[in-house]
């Protein structure tokens, strides 16, 4: 694990996502570790059967939609750089003012990213707008908790009622 | 604006007095004539008796000393009240002073009064009384009413500052005094170090109650909140430990004995104190919750049960010298899930409110005690001594959080910022867990009087200057605030972020808190669910949150037709995604199912006439509040949308509800499902989930009409969610049947019929409704009974 992860990860790369992410050297390092043992193909990129295969993931209700969360419209691969990208959405909000580059892009864990983040897990469809019945999906896909068709509903009819 | 205070006061202040002084005299006079001393014992009758063997029969007799003690305890408990009735009756008042200030005063006037009146028998309170009844009941609402979830997701920072907190602070405190004490100049010499130390320990105890209330008020952020909470719940238990810890030690008598193995089995002793105690709770709690699955039909001892399990555990654990407050506290908050969920709705409130009773007049009485305490004989003023221990109160308290939280910032996803850990300083309030003082032994402590001159000096500093400005300065330093809202929008978003969170940290590999919190809920709901709660009940914690809030609003929502049966269509991507299928008629059905199990549900139990149960609240006036409430809302919500998916266009058929029922033969026989209704107690008493019309809107009804509800139930198969029950055979009975069951509940469902599907008998209506309710008491006799949610087939006229 350590010496692959040393020797494929170059330090002009790992500059690189710690510049566009935030992460800090030892983070990326082990987050580098860990796709490269989800990689089981080991072609330097993760599809969908390799997030599949971790176990918690399958049960998790949002399971799928977190999967498709990394891969890109249209692809079915995702290489390190775009893996580091969507997770550091999760990073904690910075909000001090030294580390805000007006200049520069928005970092990738900022509030309104991470808003677009979440909002792109409801949009299944992708059309930048949610609807009732995408609503309704994201309602129902909460298993273990027997989520009931009329309280659903009923919650989906209210947050449309406005529509 | 001490006039202001004064003149407030001064009505209640003349009522108080002249039962105070009635009593007094009473006792007073007493005194004189017979033998009375401070037992307990009821000697005084036979007293009497013996002494004048010859007289006549007196008419009438006064025999106070049978009934000192209750007597006066009522009294003080009545004072405290009338007194917070006053304080809250003046408006201004709550805003400037915590109530535990008033507390305080009323007791230092009770104190006054008693020592005026130079009572022989003033009261006396010994450690047992205060260990076995006071402080049970006050521990017990703090485990109970305690948020779970922002406890148990900040548990790590609070278990830091809690524990570490309160050990630096006794020990710092304790210390410090020691090295004061040993100034020859403050004539201090003779109070030793472990004396120090056990002051420490009791002084460091915050009671900070007051904050709470003032931090609730003020909306703060959770996290300061619970950091506030949960120091105020383990403070309690840790003081408590290292005060019988210390007092082992002390009564080792020569300090030079003590060894480092000493202090070891004292860190050991301390952490299987803690430990065990707190296991000791969880296993009664889970007793408890096991033994109310089973109280269906009686209900009346389930708070029985409830608040035996907890004081069990206190006095089990205090018996194998654990901690009977860590084990309080964790038998409630264990209890409570699963007991919430068992218990009726009306054991529920009993719970709720007698606990809350239980702890006030706890808390009064302690309060009482400590101002009866101040006015008298026991005091010993030092100055050095009580200027510093002040001083080293505030001071050991700024040093214990800025030094942890400055460490568990390090860990924290939101660190605590400096004017957070201010106002956690400031907070530090003293009260009656510094009660302990009192009840120091004096053999042990030959200048006990110094020490409860200096307690309660800390402790009227203390809560009255800080609880006084605590408020206003959370105001001016602008803590961030809370932004908790209670819907159930929220609260499902909410948890899918979490399951969101737990699956990025799936993918990361990484380890945290939000995975343990899944694994337990898993394993909660497989076996523990499984064998605590009741069967038939709903097993979702979203549907009993549901149950709790906007139950209101969300059948107003249905009503108003929000859905439509495209709401159950799946985009093919979707589809693809999440592997689902369309909703098949076996989902719909067994969706209906669980609505009617778990969602309308009628506690049976309360409509009998059994002499231990509560009586049946429905009227007819009350139906018909909620008939009115029910239109208005509806009224509100037809303003707000017009968008019905079926509705006729351009109709003018008026929204019509079913009259109240009329008395069918076949309705009786039709019990489809069981179904439990357990209604928030905090929403309105009668508010509108029933629909039911008024009997002066009843138009003409012709009963073929009834067979225009079948071609709008065709098109709105996808809503059979709403449907539960709903048979085919659209008679008018059946409608009727299921709302006559429904009329008498004091939550049933609604129903919103077009005005054509309601068949005539309205004049049979109202007659008919004496006669349903005969017919209803000999009913209940059938175990559950059930209810049935009409769909809600509102046509615009």
């Amino acid at each position: 694990m350590g010496s692959r992860a040393s020797t494929l990860l170059r330090d002009e790369e790992l500059e690189e996502i710690k510049k566009e992410t935030g992460f800090s050297h030892s983070q990326i390092t082990r987050l580098y570790s860990r796709f490269t043992s989800l990689d089981k193909g080991e072609n330097g990129t993760l599809s969908r059967e390799d997030f599949q295969r971790i176990p918690e993931l399958a049960i998790n209700p949002l399971g799928d939609r977190i999967i498709n969360a990394f891969f890109p419209e249209g692809e079915d691969q995702v290489n390190f750089r775009g893996f580091m990208r969507t997770l550091a959405h999760f990073r904690p909000i910075e909000d001090n003012e030294k580390s805000k580059d007006v200049n520069g892009p928005e970092p990738l864990n900022s509030r309104s990213n991470k808003l677009h983040f979440a909002f792109r897990l409801y949009d299944l469809d992708k059309d930048e707008k949610i609807s009732r019945d995408e609503l309704l999906q994201v309602c129902r896909g909460a298993p273990g908790e027997l989520v009931l068709g009329l309280c659903l509903l009923i919650i989906v009819g209210r947050n449309c009622s406005f529509l | 604006m001490a006039l202001q205070m004064f003149v407030t006061f001064s009505p209640w202040n003349c009522l108080l007095l002249l039962v105070a002084l009635e009593c007094s005299e009473a006792s007073s006079d007493l005194n004189e004539s017979a033998n009375s001393t401070a037992q307990y014992a009821p000697n005084a009758w036979f007293a009497a008796a013996s002494s004048e063997p010859d007289e006549r029969i007196s008419v009438f007799e006064l025999d106070y000393d049978y009934v000192q003690i209750p007597y006066e305890v009522t009294l003080w408990i009545l004072l405290a009240s009338l007194a917070k009735i006053g304080f809250h009756l003046y408006r201004r008042l709550p805003g400037l002073m915590p109530e535990s200030c008033l507390l305080i005063l009323v007791g230092a006037l009770v104190g006054a009064i008693i020592f005026g009146t130079d009572h022989k028998s003033p009261p006396v309170m010994d450690s047992s009384i205060y260990f076995l009844y006071l402080l049970p009941p006050i521990v017990l609402e703090g485990g109970y009413f305690m948020p779970t979830r922002p406890f148990f997701e900040n548990i790590g920072s609070i278990l830091w500052w809690a524990v570490l907190g309160a050990l630096i602070n006794a020990l710092g405190i304790g210390l410090s005094l020691y090295f004061i004490c040993q100034v020859k100049a403050f004539g201090l010499g003779d109070v030793n170090l472990l004396q120090n130390l056990l002051f420490g320990s009791l002084i460091s105890a915050v009671d900070p109650v007051a904050v709470l209330a003032v931090f609730e008020e003020a909306r703060v952020n959770e996290q300061l909140y619970m950091m506030i909470f949960g120091e105020a719940l383990l403070n309690d238990g840790i003081t408590v430990v290292l005060y019988n810890m210390l007092i082992a030690f002390t009564k080792m008598h020569k300090f030079e004995d003590i060894e480092p193995v000493d202090i070891l089995a004292g860190c050991a002793r301390f952490i299987i104190v803690g430990l065990g105690g707190i296991l000791f709770g969880i296993v009664f709690g889970f007793i408890s919750a096991f033994i109310t699955r089973f109280t269906q039909n009686i209900s009346a001892i389930e708070p029985l049960i409830v608040f035996m399990f907890s004081y069990l555990s206190y006095l089990a654990a205090e018996t194998l010298y654990l901690s009977g407050i860590l084990a309080i506290t964790a038998c409630a908050v264990t209890m409570k899930k699963y007991v919430e969920e068992n218990v009726s709705q009306t054991s529920y409130t009993t719970i709720k409110y007698f606990m809350k009773m239980l702890s006030s007049v706890s808390e009064t009485l302690i309060f009482i005690f400590m101002g009866v305490s101040t006015v008298g004989k026991n005091h010993e003023w030092n100055w050095a001594f009580i200027c510093f221990t002040l001083a080293f109160c505030q001071i050991w308290r700024a040093i214990s959080v800025f030094a942890l939280f400055y460490i568990s910032n390090q860990f924290r996803t939101f660190p605590f910022s400096i004017k957070d850990q201010c106002i956690i300083f400031y907070s530090g309030v003293r009260g009656a867990g510094s009660f302990l003082a009192f009840l120091l032994p004096l053999s042990l402590f030959p200048r006990k009087k110094m020490f409860v001159t200096a307690t309660l000096v800390v402790i009227y500093f203390t809560a009255f200057i800080q609880g006084i400005t605590v408020g206003p300065l959370v105001r001016y330093l602008d803590v961030k605030k809370t932004n908790k809202k209670e819907s159930i929008n929220e609260e499902l978003h909410i948890r899918l972020m979490d399951h969101l969170k737990a699956g990025i940290e799936d993918v990361c590999g990484h380890w945290s808190h939000y995975q343990v919190r899944d694994k337990f809920k898993k394993f909660d709901h497989r076996y523990l669910r499984k064998i605590l709660i009741r069967k038939n009940l709903p097993k979702s914690s979203i549907v009993s949150l549901y149950k709790k809030l906007e139950m209101k609003q969300a059948i107003e929502m249905v009503e108003t037709g929000i859905l439509s049966s495209t709401a159950f269509s799946i985009p093919h991507q979707a589809q693809r995604i999440q592997g689902i299928k369309r909703l098949s008629p076996e989902d719909v059905e067994s969706i209906r199912d669980i609505l009617t199990s778990n969602m309308y549900q009628v506690r049976q139990r309360t409509l009998s006439y059994n002499k231990y149960n509560l009586k049946p609240q429905t009227s007819e006036k009350q139906a018909k509040e909620i008939l009115i409430r029910r239109q208005n809302t509806l009224r509100e919500s037809m303003r707000k949308g017009h968008s019905l998916p079926w509705g006729k266009p351009a109709g003018t058929k008026n929204v019509r509800y079913l009259s109240f029922p009329y008395g069918n033969p076949q309705s009786a026989g039709r019990h489809t499902r069981a179904a439990e209704f357990s209604d928030d107690d905090s929403s309105d008493p009668g508010s509108p989930s029933i629909m039911f019309s008024a009997l002066s809107r009843i138009g003409s009804l012709q009963k073929q009409e009834a067979q225009e509800i079948i071609p709008m139930k065709s098109l709105h198969r996808g809503r059979k969610a709403f449907n539960s029950g709903y048979q085919r055979n659209t008679s008018q009975e059946e409608y009727l049947g299921g709302v006559r069951r429904v009329a008498l509940r004091p939550k049933p469902l609604f129903h919103a019929v077009d005005e054509e599907g309601e068949s005539g008998g309205e004049s049979e209506g109202k007659a008919s409704l004496v006669e349903v309710q005969s017919r209803w008491t000999a009913d209940h006799g059938h175990g559950r009974d059930h209810n049935r949610s009409h769909s809600p087939l509102l046509q615009k006229k």
